[in-house]
């Protein structure tokens, strides 16, 4: 039981900074996060370390573990036993201090996408098959870790050309949802940014709630965005439809 | 060591150099109550800012995962909001506010709904309607839910609301200090931005606390690292009132193993889908405290029921109940409580569905909090006003699973208006220098001690007393003594030091954290000393009985001149039409569902 | 905005170095597979006018198209480029070659060359995936024909019989099929441009439409899409070098019954 695990934890800020090491008991089921706690009690009272629930639910405490994005408050420290664990901070954000990074790109982009506009106001005849779909996405934490391992945003630096998986699995929930309204495919195209993705998945590999963000969201939407501006036949049919019922609102659920 | 000193601006305050805000609301916290109340304030076109010590959607609120209650009657037909209120008002054991509860129980279908407008996608019930289920002592299914994720839903809708509507957002700002003007009444707040320690004022004409509750004072808990009463805290100190403060939920079922999840929520919802509880010697000893509810039965009765079983040798090896739903389809547990899956097996190396796991009582939920206007949200200092689990009145002495997410939305609501129509009324307050001054000098002050006390050991001592002496079981003489301690931890912690410099620092956090639930968990001990008997979460062993003169008061508690005062206040007694609501043994629904059935035997 | 750290730090420590050697050995492999195959490609469709032997038609000379107006070189021309672009539109093969030839990314959470700017599918030729559907309606005409030259692979001039020729064009032809109608475009095609299965009002509102039904199962096969990708790739790799050697007469067809 009295065993020992090193931690190698990031430590710095915007000037720079280097890892170091700390030696941690180790208990029956911790994880990470209880590791970072007990650092931050008996070694590093200043350690800035992001996190609330400690339960995987409010998804604050994204890091880096041994190069894999992760939640601390998830990752149990005994699948590391012999190992020195590396804890970094998510590598595709601004450093703040040590494991803390500013997320706050991700809230200016969610403020941009047009809200969900309801053609009623509830309640709502659903039913759940209908809504098995977006539920889907209604399991996101907003840990941002599909974010951070998304190359787009991580390589390319490309915050401003591509609002990144979280938030076209955010648009996602609201474009499917039966009762919208909103029409948001030329949104996606000139401003979300949609055609950065190469669906190449790495941000389905890393999401702790198991969103298959690139096949559920993304690729569906591509689809949708294909079906208004890459489909000739399609556009005139629409037309044609258009045509014969004047009175149809063009959402989704008609195209 | 002195470059960090000098790196932390201890060097004389200049007032004018302080990032200032102007806004006609500020709300104080980001949870349900918080960002409901922005939303109310900024129907119109006055200033709202919401300041929050954490990110946006990360607030306490994301927890909650069982459901929110609400008399929709989408499954139980016969619900309806007299029955809700019925079961609020029982359940709280009548010290609770009735006009807050009936309020509430009228208005929160219509919060529901309106979430659903905004985007929230509730589970389905066959008929499209939103699936509701059933839930400790509620007469009926009335708990509105999406899998066992409810509380996230609910931030994450009113969070997307809240950034398409003209309201500034303030991420990661300690409030550390309200302040007030020469007449007493709201000036505004002083608080620091953690990312780098920079200080800001906010000069508002209204302030609403949504700051939730102090679960953080007890060493097992299931509440987030936020919930250390904050709002209550600050509020208490200007003058403001506490009410009932002494009543602090248990919640039955807290994981217990591994000891780096003890605390962590089960929740009740295992139970709502047909969770059973069996003690070591494999009996459901709920068939012996509560044989009509069974494992339903309300939060204080069945975390007293594990306790006892403990006591008497009956518990598990970790010293809890087994709580078991392998009974029931995999695919079924996996669908409706995809959370308590996932976590069980992650964290403790359980598949709980195939084997029983172990729970025990876990802090909770406050109900007590800061006294508040039904109505209005509004407390006794001019300008501030509260909602959500930071305020009182609606749980009583006991707090029904799933009322909380409601009473968030509805009173979130309500204050929100009422500050906006008391900021409209009002002009800009002047600001105090001296106030301004003085907190810079107190927020700083734990720079520059030599060798103090360490803030997160005070923290963990602080949890250590409470737990002892004013847990889920209590007596004079442990409270006696819990005074004593706390009194001791008192006069340590105001010798904190912190290391380091202002920039994310944690150390430094903690103290202002320490600070209120110190002070907090004074007026739980001196409410609880004050309350001589057993009334739902308040469990004495002096006094094992409820007794009815006890449950015509309400303890409301007051800060002057550094010390507690506790002073009774008589139970507003409810009205004549909705007393008779209690004449009869059973819920009006219930009364209601026999009639019909009896009219429909009858007809056949 | 800025990167979070300075280069040096960034990249640096164990962390990264530790799990170098993995990190290039899936792309690797994918782009020397894809390589070959391509390689192998170009061999087939420039340097052979012909894909057939007796009953068997290699999947790259099907349907022959060349042959029907009288082309006498590249006959394979009119039609393969349909499988290839149906193939080089396709949301599974997008992610590995992004992956393996690109490098966009090599390896998830891992350092990746950043020198060009990266447009991702916004600009040609990568805009053009977003005629994947076209390449799909086309590739089931093809598919179609194949299903033909399956039939008619049992069929020998003295009748029936089963050969190791007609079975593995019978495994291809299954594989095809799974790979087509298992693909994202028709899944969208299906249903999932809808929002609402069963909104509809009168006696049908909540019952679950055809479109519903099919877009669901469409989704189940959906998720194997990358295994019936690779499957398919080397069944048509296969039947065509199995044809090409007989007609060259390196190897005899098998007789099983
Ligand atoms: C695990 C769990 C499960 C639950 N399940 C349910 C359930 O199923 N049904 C139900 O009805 N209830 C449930 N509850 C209770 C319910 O979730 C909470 O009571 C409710 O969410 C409280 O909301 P709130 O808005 O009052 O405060 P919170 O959500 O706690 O928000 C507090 C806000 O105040 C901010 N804040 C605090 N202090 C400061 C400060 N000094 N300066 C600036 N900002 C500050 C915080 O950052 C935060 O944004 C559950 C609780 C827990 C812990
Ligand atoms: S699939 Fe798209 S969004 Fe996901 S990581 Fe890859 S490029 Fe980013
Ligand atoms: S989609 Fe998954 S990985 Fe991305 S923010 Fe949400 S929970 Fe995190
Ligand atoms: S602390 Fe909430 S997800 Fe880890």
């Amino acid at each position: 039981m009295s065993e020992e695990m090193v931690l190698s934890v990031f430590r710095g800020d915007q000037t720079g900074g280097r890892e170091e090491e700390f030696h941690v008991p180790l208990e029956t089921g911790m994880v990470v996060l209880d590791a970072l706690h007990y650092i931050q009690a008996e070694h590093a009272p200043d350690l800035a370390v992001r996190w609330n629930c400690k339960a995987a639910h409010c998804g604050s405490c994204s890091a880096e573990i041994n190069g894999r994005p992760k939640l601390l408050c998830k990752t149990r420290l005994d699948q590391y036993e012999g190992q020195v664990v590396h804890v970094r901070p998510m590598h595709a954000f601004p450093l703040i201090k040590d494991l803390v990074t500013d997320v706050s790109s991700n809230y200016r982009a969610a403020k941009q996408i047009p809200a969900f506009s309801p053609r009623t106001p509830a309640p709502f005849t659903m039913y759940q098959r209908d809504v098995d779909r977006v539920q889907e996405f209604h399991q996101c934490i907003e840990c941002f870790l599909c974010q951070d391992t998304c190359h787009v945003l991580r390589d390319h630096n490309a915050r401003d050309r591509y609002f990144g998986p979280r938030m076209m699995a955010k648009i996602a929930e609201w474009e499917m949802h039966p009762m919208d309204t909103q029409d948001r495919r030329e949104f996606l195209k000139d401003v979300a940014g949609l055609p950065m993705c190469n669906v190449t998945r790495c941000c389905v590999e890393v999401c702790p709630e198991h969103i298959v963000i690139t096949d559920n969201a993304i690729i569906p939407l591509k689809e949708r965005v294909a079906d208004l501006y890459w489909d000739p036949i399609r556009a005139i049919f629409r037309r044609f439809q258009r045509s014969s019922t004047s009175s149809q609102p063009s959402s989704t659920v008609t195209s | 060591m002195s470059e960090n000193r000098q790196s932390s601006g201890l060097s004389p305050v200049n007032l004018d150099t302080i990032e200032t805000h102007d806004y006609d609301v500020v709300v104080v916290g980001a949870g349900g109550a918080g960002l409901r109340a922005a939303i109310a304030a900024s129907e119109g076109t006055a200033r709202v800012a919401v300041i929050s010590k954490s990110l946006l959607g990360k607030a306490h609120t994301v927890m909650a995962e069982g459901g929110v209650a609400a008399s929709l009657g989408n499954v139980d037909s016969d619900d309806s909001w007299d029955t809700h209120f019925y079961d609020t008002m029982k359940s709280g054991h009548f010290i609770n506010q009735y006009r807050t509860a009936e309020i509430f129980a009228k208005e929160v279908p219509d919060r529901v709904l309106e979430l659903e407008t905004w985007g929230a996608v509730f589970d389905r019930t066959p008929a499209g309607k939103i699936m509701q289920r059933p839930f400790g002592a509620h007469s009926f299914r009335r708990l509105a839910h999406i899998g066992d994720r409810t509380g996230k839903e609910l931030i994450r809708t009113l969070q997307y609301k809240v950034i398409h509507q003209n309201v500034d957002i303030f991420q990661e700002v300690t409030t550390t200090r309200l302040l007030t003007d020469e007449e007493g009444r709201i000036a505004g707040l002083f608080g620091y931005y953690r990312e780098d320690g920079h200080f800001v004022v906010f000069r508002a004409k209204a302030i609403v606390l949504a700051t939730g509750g102090f679960g953080k004072a007890y060493k097992v808990t299931s509440n987030s690292w936020e919930s250390t009463g904050d709002g209550a805290a600050l509020a208490f100190r200007i003058g403001a009132e506490l009410m009932d403060i002494e009543m602090v939920q248990f919640h039955p079922t807290g994981m217990v193993w591994p000891p780096g999840v003890r605390g962590l929520l089960v929740t009740e919802g295992v139970r709502g889908e047909g969770g059973l509880l069996y003690n070591s010697k494999h009996e459901r000893f709920m068939l012996r405290y509560d044989p009509v509810q069974q494992e339903l039965s309300s939060r204080d009765v069945v975390a007293r029921s594990i306790f006892k079983e403990n006591q008497a040798e009956r518990g598990t090896p970790h010293g809890g109940a087994w709580l078991d739903i392998s009974h029931l389809p995999a695919t079924m547990v996996k669908a409706k409580l995809p959370g308590m899956y996932e976590q069980f097996l992650s964290l403790a190396d359980v598949d709980i569905t195939r084997e029983a796991f172990e729970v025990a009582p876990t802090t909770h939920y406050v109900m007590g909090g800061i006294r508040v206007d039904p109505e209005t949200e509004a407390t006794n200092v001019p300008g501030l006003y509260a909602a959500g689990e930071v305020a009182c009145g609606l749980h009583g002495a006991n707090r029904l699973g799933g009322n909380s997410l409601g009473d968030i939305l509805v009173f979130g609501r309500r204050a929100g208006m009422a500050a906006l129509a008391y900021a409209q009324s009002v002009d800009y307050p002047t600001l105090i220098p001296a106030q301004i001054e003085e907190e810079v000098r107190r927020v700083l002050a734990p720079f520059s001690r030599q060798d103090g006390e360490r803030p997160y050991h005070m923290m963990s001592e602080l949890q250590e007393i409470m737990t002892t002496y004013a847990g889920i079981v209590r007596s004079g003489e442990s409270l006696a003594a819990g005074l004593e301690h706390l009194e001791l931890l008192r006069l340590r912690a105001e010798r904190m030091a912190v290391q380091g410099s202002r920039a994310y620092n944690p150390g430094w956090h903690t103290v202002f954290d320490v600070e209120s639930l110190i002070l907090l968990g004074e007026a739980v001990i001196r409410g609880a000393l004050a309350r001589k008997e057993s009334r739902g979460a308040q469990w004495r062993t002096d006094y094992p009985e409820e007794l009815p003169e006890m449950g015509k008061v309400n303890f409301v508690q007051t800060w002057a001149d550094g010390h507690v005062v506790v002073r009774e206040e008589p139970v507003e007694p409810m009205p004549e039409h909705l007393a008779k609501l209690f004449e009869s043994d059973q819920a009006p629904g219930v009364v209601r569902q026999a009639a019909r059935k009896a009219n429909q035997g009858g007809g056949s | 905005m800025a990167q979070p750290l300075p280069r040096e730090t960034r990249n640096a420590g164990p962390a990264r170095r530790q799990r170098a050697p993995r990190l290039w050995l899936e792309p690797t492999v994918t782009a020397v597979v894809f390589g070959l195959f391509v390689l192998y490609s170009l061999w087939e469709v420039f340097f052979h006018n012909n894909g057939v032997y007796g009953n068997y038609v290699s999947p790259f000379f099907s349907p022959q198209v060349g042959r029907w107006f009288g082309m006498k070189s590249f006959i394979a021309f009119p039609v393969v480029w349909i499988p290839f672009l149906f193939r080089g539109t396709c949301y599974y093969y997008r992610k590995e070659y992004n992956r393996a030839w690109f490098w966009h990314p090599s390896a998830c959470a891992s350092p990746e060359p950043t020198g060009r700017r990266y447009t991702g599918e916004s600009r040609f030729p990568f805009s053009w995936t977003n005629l994947h559907r076209y390449f799909w309606y086309l590739a089931v005409i093809v598919l179609i024909f194949l299903w033909k030259d399956t039939v008619q692979a049992f069929f020998f001039t003295h009748g029936f019989a089963v050969h190791l020729g007609s079975l593995l064009m019978l495994v291809n032809a299954i594989f095809l099929t799974l790979y087509t109608f298992s693909c994202h475009a028709f899944r969208h095609l299906v249903g999932g441009g809808k929002d609402c299965n069963s909104c509809a009002f009168g006696p049908n509102a909540g019952k679950a439409t055809t479109s519903y039904t099919l877009w669901t199962k469409v989704s189940r096969w959906n998720q194997r899409h990358g295994s019936w990708a690779w499957a398919s790739l080397f069944s048509v790799w296969v039947v065509d070098l199995y044809v090409r050697l007989l007609i060259m007469g390196v190897i005899h067809d098998v007789r099983f019954f």
